[in-house]
Protein backbone atom coordinates (compact mmCIF):
# COMPACT_ATOMS: atom_id res chain seq x y z
CA UNK A 1 0.00 0.00 0.00
CA UNK A 2 1.28 3.47 -0.82
CA UNK A 3 1.43 6.05 1.93
CA UNK A 4 -1.85 7.76 1.20
CA UNK A 5 -3.75 4.65 0.19
CA UNK A 6 -6.81 3.49 2.01
CA UNK A 7 -8.18 0.03 1.30
CA UNK A 8 -11.96 -0.09 1.60
CA UNK A 9 -14.09 -3.21 1.91
CA UNK A 10 -17.84 -3.54 2.07
CA UNK A 11 -19.98 -6.49 3.17
CA UNK A 12 -23.66 -7.10 3.59
CA UNK A 13 -24.55 -8.94 6.78
CA UNK A 14 -27.68 -10.96 6.05
CA UNK A 15 -30.53 -11.08 8.57
CA UNK A 16 -30.86 -14.08 10.89
CA UNK A 17 -28.33 -15.95 8.83
CA UNK A 18 -26.11 -17.94 11.15
CA UNK A 19 -24.85 -19.81 8.15
CA UNK A 20 -22.82 -16.94 6.81
CA UNK A 21 -22.42 -15.04 10.09
CA UNK A 22 -18.73 -14.49 10.56
CA UNK A 23 -17.95 -14.46 6.87
CA UNK A 24 -17.26 -10.72 6.75
CA UNK A 25 -14.94 -11.04 9.76
CA UNK A 26 -13.16 -14.03 8.23
CA UNK A 27 -12.69 -12.15 5.00
CA UNK A 28 -11.25 -9.07 6.74
CA UNK A 29 -8.97 -11.32 8.72
CA UNK A 30 -7.63 -12.84 5.49
CA UNK A 31 -7.04 -9.39 4.01
CA UNK A 32 -5.13 -8.24 7.09
CA UNK A 33 -3.01 -11.39 6.98
CA UNK A 34 -2.21 -10.81 3.32
CA UNK A 35 -1.13 -7.27 4.18
CA UNK A 36 1.32 -8.69 6.71
CA UNK A 37 -0.31 -7.08 9.74
CA UNK A 38 0.92 -8.43 13.11
CA UNK A 39 -0.99 -11.54 14.35
CA UNK A 40 -1.91 -9.91 17.67
CA UNK A 41 -3.49 -6.96 15.87
CA UNK A 42 -5.36 -9.28 13.52
CA UNK A 43 -6.67 -11.23 16.48
CA UNK A 44 -8.00 -8.09 18.18
CA UNK A 45 -9.66 -6.92 14.97
CA UNK A 46 -11.18 -10.32 14.25
CA UNK A 47 -12.65 -10.78 17.73
CA UNK A 48 -14.13 -7.28 17.89
CA UNK A 49 -15.54 -7.45 14.38
CA UNK A 50 -16.98 -10.94 14.82
CA UNK A 51 -18.89 -9.84 17.93
CA UNK A 52 -20.27 -6.77 16.15
CA UNK A 53 -21.20 -8.84 13.12
CA UNK A 54 -22.95 -11.48 15.22
CA UNK A 55 -24.85 -8.76 17.11
CA UNK A 56 -26.14 -7.35 13.82
CA UNK A 57 -27.35 -10.85 12.89
CA UNK A 58 -28.85 -11.77 16.27
CA UNK A 59 -30.27 -8.48 17.45
CA UNK A 60 -30.84 -6.29 14.41
CA UNK A 61 -31.90 -8.23 11.29
CA UNK A 62 -28.50 -7.89 9.72
CA UNK A 63 -26.76 -4.82 8.39
CA UNK A 64 -23.59 -3.77 6.66
CA UNK A 65 -19.89 -3.75 7.38
CA UNK A 66 -17.53 -1.10 6.00
CA UNK A 67 -13.83 -1.50 6.57
CA UNK A 68 -11.06 1.01 6.00
CA UNK A 69 -7.47 -0.08 6.25
CA UNK A 70 -4.63 2.40 5.99
CA UNK A 71 -0.98 2.52 6.97
CA UNK A 72 -1.53 2.48 10.71
CA UNK A 73 -5.01 1.27 11.55
CA UNK A 74 -8.16 -0.58 10.59
CA UNK A 75 -11.56 1.00 11.12
CA UNK A 76 -14.52 -1.36 11.17
CA UNK A 77 -17.99 0.12 10.94
CA UNK A 78 -20.95 -2.18 11.47
CA UNK A 79 -24.26 -0.53 10.81
CA UNK A 80 -27.80 -1.82 11.25
CA UNK A 81 -31.35 -0.53 11.16
CA UNK A 82 -32.49 -2.75 14.00
CA UNK A 83 -34.29 -1.87 17.24
CA UNK A 84 -31.41 0.08 18.80
CA UNK A 85 -30.14 -0.32 22.38
CA UNK A 86 -32.32 1.38 25.02
CA UNK A 87 -29.71 1.36 27.81
CA UNK A 88 -26.19 1.20 26.47
CA UNK A 89 -24.49 1.23 29.89
CA UNK A 90 -26.53 -1.82 30.87
CA UNK A 91 -25.83 -3.53 27.54
CA UNK A 92 -22.08 -2.98 28.02
CA UNK A 93 -22.11 -5.00 31.24
CA UNK A 94 -20.65 -8.48 31.05
CA UNK A 95 -23.43 -11.08 31.11
CA UNK A 96 -26.26 -8.78 30.05
CA UNK A 97 -28.12 -10.26 27.12
CA UNK A 98 -31.58 -10.15 25.61
CA UNK A 99 -30.80 -12.99 23.21
CA UNK A 100 -33.59 -15.59 22.89
CA UNK A 101 -33.08 -19.20 24.03
CA UNK A 102 -32.81 -20.50 20.47
CA UNK A 103 -29.80 -18.27 19.94
CA UNK A 104 -28.25 -19.18 23.28
CA UNK A 105 -28.51 -22.85 22.47
CA UNK A 106 -26.20 -22.16 19.55
CA UNK A 107 -23.58 -20.74 21.88
CA UNK A 108 -24.27 -17.06 21.27
CA UNK A 109 -25.87 -14.64 23.71
CA UNK A 110 -23.37 -14.88 26.57
CA UNK A 111 -23.56 -11.14 27.03
CA UNK A 112 -19.87 -10.80 26.28
CA UNK A 113 -20.00 -9.29 22.82
CA UNK A 114 -19.93 -5.61 23.72
CA UNK A 115 -17.42 -6.13 26.58
CA UNK A 116 -15.19 -8.07 24.17
CA UNK A 117 -15.38 -5.24 21.63
CA UNK A 118 -14.43 -2.77 24.33
CA UNK A 119 -11.53 -4.95 25.44
CA UNK A 120 -10.04 -5.62 22.03
CA UNK A 121 -10.70 -2.34 20.19
CA UNK A 122 -8.28 0.53 20.69
CA UNK A 123 -11.32 2.74 20.32
CA UNK A 124 -14.99 1.76 20.34
CA UNK A 125 -17.79 4.14 19.37
CA UNK A 126 -21.42 3.11 19.53
CA UNK A 127 -24.20 5.28 18.19
CA UNK A 128 -27.61 3.81 18.84
CA UNK A 129 -31.13 5.07 18.70
CA UNK A 130 -34.21 3.09 19.67
CA UNK A 131 -36.33 2.33 16.63
CA UNK A 132 -33.62 3.49 14.21
CA UNK A 133 -30.61 1.27 14.61
CA UNK A 134 -27.06 0.97 15.82
CA UNK A 135 -23.67 1.84 14.42
CA UNK A 136 -20.58 0.34 15.98
CA UNK A 137 -17.19 1.74 15.02
CA UNK A 138 -14.12 -0.23 16.04
CA UNK A 139 -10.62 1.13 15.57
CA UNK A 140 -7.59 -1.10 15.96
CA UNK A 141 -4.13 0.46 15.64
CA UNK A 142 -1.33 -1.45 13.96
CA UNK A 143 1.32 -0.17 16.34
CA UNK B 1 2.05 -33.07 18.52
CA UNK B 2 0.30 -33.06 15.15
CA UNK B 3 -3.47 -33.06 14.70
CA UNK B 4 -3.31 -36.56 13.22
CA UNK B 5 -1.60 -37.97 16.34
CA UNK B 6 -4.07 -36.25 18.64
CA UNK B 7 -6.92 -37.72 16.64
CA UNK B 8 -5.47 -41.22 17.08
CA UNK B 9 -4.94 -40.72 20.81
CA UNK B 10 -8.61 -39.83 21.37
CA UNK B 11 -9.92 -42.60 19.08
CA UNK B 12 -11.02 -39.85 16.73
CA UNK B 13 -12.47 -40.02 13.28
CA UNK B 14 -11.44 -37.15 11.00
CA UNK B 15 -14.53 -35.91 9.14
CA UNK B 16 -12.77 -33.46 6.88
CA UNK B 17 -10.30 -35.48 4.81
CA UNK B 18 -6.57 -35.02 4.62
CA UNK B 19 -6.22 -31.25 4.97
CA UNK B 20 -4.61 -29.81 8.12
CA UNK B 21 -3.60 -33.08 9.76
CA UNK B 22 0.05 -32.03 9.98
CA UNK B 23 -0.70 -28.82 11.91
CA UNK B 24 0.89 -28.58 15.36
CA UNK B 25 -1.46 -28.71 18.34
CA UNK B 26 -0.42 -25.99 20.79
CA UNK B 27 -2.95 -26.77 23.54
CA UNK B 28 -6.57 -27.68 24.21
CA UNK B 29 -9.60 -25.56 24.92
CA UNK B 30 -13.05 -26.84 25.88
CA UNK B 31 -15.98 -24.40 25.86
CA UNK B 32 -19.35 -23.87 24.18
CA UNK B 33 -19.85 -20.14 24.68
CA UNK B 34 -18.68 -18.72 21.41
CA UNK B 35 -17.74 -15.27 22.75
CA UNK B 36 -15.59 -16.95 25.35
CA UNK B 37 -14.04 -19.24 22.77
CA UNK B 38 -13.33 -16.31 20.44
CA UNK B 39 -11.27 -14.51 23.03
CA UNK B 40 -9.58 -17.48 24.73
CA UNK B 41 -8.63 -20.01 22.08
CA UNK B 42 -5.02 -19.52 21.09
CA UNK B 43 -3.61 -20.19 17.67
CA UNK B 44 -3.12 -23.92 17.18
CA UNK B 45 -5.34 -25.02 20.08
CA UNK B 46 -7.62 -28.01 19.63
CA UNK B 47 -11.13 -26.76 20.44
CA UNK B 48 -13.65 -29.15 22.00
CA UNK B 49 -17.30 -28.18 21.52
CA UNK B 50 -20.74 -29.78 21.37
CA UNK B 51 -21.85 -27.24 18.75
CA UNK B 52 -22.02 -28.59 15.23
CA UNK B 53 -23.63 -25.69 13.36
CA UNK B 54 -21.91 -23.73 10.63
CA UNK B 55 -20.61 -20.97 12.83
CA UNK B 56 -18.23 -23.44 14.44
CA UNK B 57 -16.21 -23.27 11.23
CA UNK B 58 -16.15 -19.46 11.37
CA UNK B 59 -15.00 -19.43 14.99
CA UNK B 60 -12.31 -22.05 14.33
CA UNK B 61 -11.10 -20.05 11.35
CA UNK B 62 -11.02 -16.76 13.26
CA UNK B 63 -9.18 -18.23 16.24
CA UNK B 64 -6.86 -20.35 14.06
CA UNK B 65 -7.69 -23.44 16.08
CA UNK B 66 -5.72 -26.43 14.79
CA UNK B 67 -8.86 -28.58 14.88
CA UNK B 68 -12.37 -28.87 16.27
CA UNK B 69 -13.18 -31.94 18.34
CA UNK B 70 -16.82 -32.98 18.67
CA UNK B 71 -17.24 -35.27 21.70
CA UNK B 72 -19.63 -38.08 22.56
CA UNK B 73 -20.33 -39.08 18.96
CA UNK B 74 -22.57 -36.06 18.37
CA UNK B 75 -23.37 -36.04 14.68
CA UNK B 76 -22.09 -33.12 12.66
CA UNK B 77 -24.16 -31.33 10.01
CA UNK B 78 -23.05 -32.07 6.48
CA UNK B 79 -23.04 -28.33 5.72
CA UNK B 80 -20.59 -27.71 8.57
CA UNK B 81 -18.25 -30.40 7.29
CA UNK B 82 -18.43 -28.97 3.79
CA UNK B 83 -17.66 -25.47 5.02
CA UNK B 84 -14.79 -26.73 7.18
CA UNK B 85 -13.26 -28.56 4.21
CA UNK B 86 -13.53 -25.37 2.14
CA UNK B 87 -11.76 -23.37 4.83
CA UNK B 88 -9.16 -26.02 5.59
CA UNK B 89 -10.45 -26.70 9.09
CA UNK B 90 -10.16 -30.16 10.62
CA UNK B 91 -13.18 -31.60 12.44
CA UNK B 92 -12.66 -34.74 14.51
CA UNK B 93 -15.46 -36.83 15.94
CA UNK B 94 -14.92 -39.10 18.95
CA UNK B 95 -17.06 -41.13 21.32
CA UNK B 96 -15.11 -39.78 24.31
CA UNK B 97 -16.44 -37.00 26.55
CA UNK B 98 -14.68 -33.64 26.76
CA UNK B 99 -13.18 -34.74 30.08
CA UNK B 100 -11.84 -38.01 28.66
CA UNK B 101 -10.44 -36.20 25.64
CA UNK B 102 -8.53 -33.80 27.92
CA UNK B 103 -7.27 -36.65 30.12
CA UNK B 104 -5.83 -38.50 27.16
CA UNK B 105 -4.34 -35.35 25.65
CA UNK B 106 -2.78 -34.47 28.99
CA UNK B 107 -1.27 -37.93 29.38
CA UNK B 108 0.16 -37.60 25.88
CA UNK B 109 1.93 -34.40 26.90
CA UNK B 110 -0.34 -31.63 25.63
N1 LIG C 1 -26.79 -4.18 17.08
C1 LIG C 1 -27.62 -4.29 18.14
N2 LIG C 1 -28.94 -3.94 18.01
C2 LIG C 1 -29.78 -4.04 19.06
N3 LIG C 1 -29.42 -4.45 20.28
C3 LIG C 1 -28.13 -4.81 20.48
C4 LIG C 1 -27.17 -4.74 19.42
N4 LIG C 1 -25.97 -5.13 19.93
C5 LIG C 1 -26.18 -5.43 21.21
N5 LIG C 1 -27.48 -5.24 21.56
C6 LIG C 1 -28.08 -5.42 22.90
O1 LIG C 1 -27.04 -5.45 23.85
C7 LIG C 1 -27.06 -6.71 24.56
C8 LIG C 1 -25.65 -7.13 24.91
O2 LIG C 1 -24.90 -7.39 23.73
P1 LIG C 1 -23.66 -8.38 23.80
O3 LIG C 1 -22.73 -7.90 24.86
O4 LIG C 1 -23.10 -8.55 22.44
O5 LIG C 1 -24.31 -9.73 24.31
P2 LIG C 1 -25.18 -10.84 23.53
O6 LIG C 1 -25.09 -10.54 22.06
O7 LIG C 1 -24.53 -12.09 23.90
O8 LIG C 1 -26.57 -10.69 24.03
C9 LIG C 1 -27.77 -7.65 23.62
O9 LIG C 1 -28.36 -8.75 24.29
C10 LIG C 1 -28.84 -6.72 23.02
O10 LIG C 1 -29.90 -6.52 23.93
MG1 LIG D 1 -23.31 -10.25 21.15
Amino acid sequence: MGLSNVLKLHFDIPANDFVSAGEASSSVKKTLSQLGIAPQVIKKSAIAMYEAEINAVIHANGGTADIEIDQDKVIIKIQDEGPGIPDLDLAMQEGFSTAPDTVRQMGFGAGMGLPNMKRYADELKINTEVGRGTTVIIRVNFA
Amino acid sequence: MKVKELSDIIDGRVLTGEVGLETDVTGMYACDLLSWVMSHVNKGNAWITVHTHLNVAAVALLTEASCVIIPESISVEEATIKKAVQEGIVIISTKLSAYEICCRACKAGI
